[in-house]
């Protein structure tokens, strides 16, 4: 019964985002677009890379994609989320006998399939930007990239659970979001950083998900990066149950 | 019968700030039940108690023998709800609404499709929420709320927003949902709406109910003045007046006479006082008090303030 309800409003919502004029095309479109772009540019004139951990070369080009990828499916469910309660949609579906968890689900998944639907145009459209040669394990390059989605989603909540209004949801979100993108590791390798960031570059889940992209994109195997996966489950736990305590439906 | 809905003693704060101060009622199965106020008097948050949105700090709530707090789910299976101001998704489509609801039920749902044809919006079900004019999301509103077939219905503040003809329609539906054997409860600060839709209304102010009664009855009770205004050129008729039963002040000007009395006989007595006389008049009306004049009444103010 509330499998039922949860399909239901999962596809509703899915198709109520692909109304949305700019929705399919800015979410969608743009990581593409960029990907194929930046690639056309770093693969001529920077790979096979001399940097390894640094630049856009090598894993770096679709792994900041695929961050910018899941950043942006976290901050239109932030925006979501605070409409939703602004407009006393979240409170109406709570007069109902669906579970408050069973609402939040839904926007879950719906970005969990967005993202990869995201990913796979990706990948498809940069075929010819691969070095030749590498066999990228694009199944497991879009697990892990789900569980990085996963993971920065319920920071996406904790934002959701904070923001006074719709209008600043985006906004802030993307001041927490992207400057995590700086420390993660992706530029700089995080040994490098001076110690107050390396601190926080330790904290925050954007560190261990750059990781596992990389290391999963290069070929290595799903163990050697079980402290990735642990460390982003620990913080999906925090940041659930800390917007558990904060979060308001109204 | 047990009532339907029972709250004793129910108060709520928001903070220091109390919204409900002291609340106790019942409503009865198959009434039409107004809870009336001015806007900020605590009505939503009364009935946001009863949904089982809001927890009450103190005070016992039972409806249809459930508590609305520990046993909201299986309460919220058995109740239709629209709330006050609140939205859909922009570009859900009506049909969409009615189908995702339906599938929020463990019972059967009923036809979404015949309920929007009763509602009139059949013609609207592939519109977009956001393209829908007020009474239409109104009407959708009413439509999700039915859409469980439940046993009691909660309105909020229904046709706050919409034109005259639009409030009327809606009144129509409102008492269709009674005559299907349903119970209803609503809020509304329109003295109009609460006398021309509701069984029994529950005045409420500062977080206090103040009195509970039929519509007539509260009038009866709190404002028992009857007023009749009458033309004639009778020179000896304000005396005659001055003898009816009941009669507190006859006043005159030109030849316009206004004589004020109390009692339910009172425009009986001006009229047979009139016949016996032979007074010949040219124009008769009664002013009677209505909800608005026992909310003066009650609270010294006006509702509108």
């Amino acid at each position: 019964m509330m499998l039922r309800g949860l399909w239901k409003l999962t596809w509703i919502e899915i198709k109520v985002f692909l109304r949305e004029p700019l929705g399919a095309i800015g979410t969608i479109g743009v990581p593409v677009l960029l990907f194929v772009v930046l690639g056309r540019v770093t693969n001529h004139k920077l790979a096979p890379s001399s940097f390894p951990g640094g630049g856009l070369s090598g894993a770096g080009l679709p792994v900041l994609v695929s961050l910018l990828i899941a950043i942006s499916a976290v901050l239109s469910l932030v925006t979501i989320i605070s409409i939703y309660r602004e407009g006393g949609i979240l409170k109406r579906l709570r007069a109902t006998p669906l579970r408050p968890y069973t609402i939040l689900t839904a926007h879950v998944i719906v970005k969990l399939m967005l993202t990869a639907a995201t990913l796979a145009l990706m990948l498809m459209a940069g075929r010819r930007y691969f070095p030749a040669g590498v066999n990228v394990p694009w199944f497991s390059f879009t697990i892990a990239l789900l569980i990085s989605t996963w993971s920065i989603l319920s920071v996406g909540f904790l934002i959701a659970s904070i923001v006074p209004t719709a209008r600043f949801a985006q906004p802030i979100g993307a001041v927490i979001l992207y400057p995590m993108i700086a420390v993660s590791g992706l530029f700089v390798p995080v040994e490098a950083l001076p110690p107050a960031l390396h601190a926080v570059a330790r904290a925050l889940p954007l560190t261990y998900a750059v990781n596992l992209l990389k290391g999963i994109w290069n070929g290595d195997r799903w163990f050697t990066h079980m402290g990735d996966v642990a460390a982003m489950t620990v913080s999906f736990l925090f940041c659930t149950v800390l917007s558990a305590k904060v979060f308001r439906w109204e | 019968m047990p009532p339907v809905i029972q709250i004793s003693g129910v108060r709520k704060t928001y903070g220091s700030t109390v919204a409900v101060e002291e609340a106790s009622f019942e409503v009865n199965e198959g009434e039409i039940f107004g809870l009336i106020g001015p806007n900020g008097a605590g009505k939503t948050t009364t009935m946001e108690c009863i949904e089982g949105l809001r927890k009450p700090d103190r005070g016992a709530i039972a409806v249809l023998g459930l508590d609305p707090f520990r046993q909201v789910y299986k309460l919220q299976e058995r109740i239709g709800v629209q709330l006050q101001q609140a939205q859909l998704q922009k570009r859900i489509k009506v049909w969409e609404a009615v189908d995702l609801w339906a599938s929020l039920y463990r019972k059967k749902a009923v036809d979404g499709e015949r309920l929007l044809e009763q509602l009139g919006l059949s013609d609207k079900r592939g519109s977009w929420f956001m393209n829908l004019s007020g009474g239409q999301k109104q009407r959708l509103f009413i439509a999700l709320a039915l859409i469980n077939d439940p046993e009691v219905v909660f309105l909020d503040e229904l046709t706050t927003g919409l034109d005259p003809q639009a409030r009327c329609a809606i009144w129509d539906l409102v008492r269709g949902i009674r005559e299907r054997g349903k119970t209803v409860f609503l809020t509304t600060h329109l003295m109009e709406e609460a006398e021309r839709l509701c069984d029994r209304v529950a005045i409420m102010e500062h977080g206090r109910i103040i009195d509970i009664d039929t519509p007539e009855g509260l009038v009866a009770r709190h404002c028992p003045e009857r007023t009749v205004v009458l033309d004639t050129e009778n020179a000896t008729a304000k005396e005659l007046f001055q003898q009816i039963s009941g009669v507190e002040s006859v006043t005159c000007i030109d030849k316009r006479f206004t004589i004020g009395g109390r009692g339910d006989d009172f425009v009986t007595e001006v009229i047979h006082c009139l016949s016996e006389n032979r007074i010949r008049v040219t124009d008769f009306r009664t002013i009677l008090p209505n909800l608005e004049d026992v909310f003066l009444k009650l609270t010294g103010r006006s509702i509108r303030e």
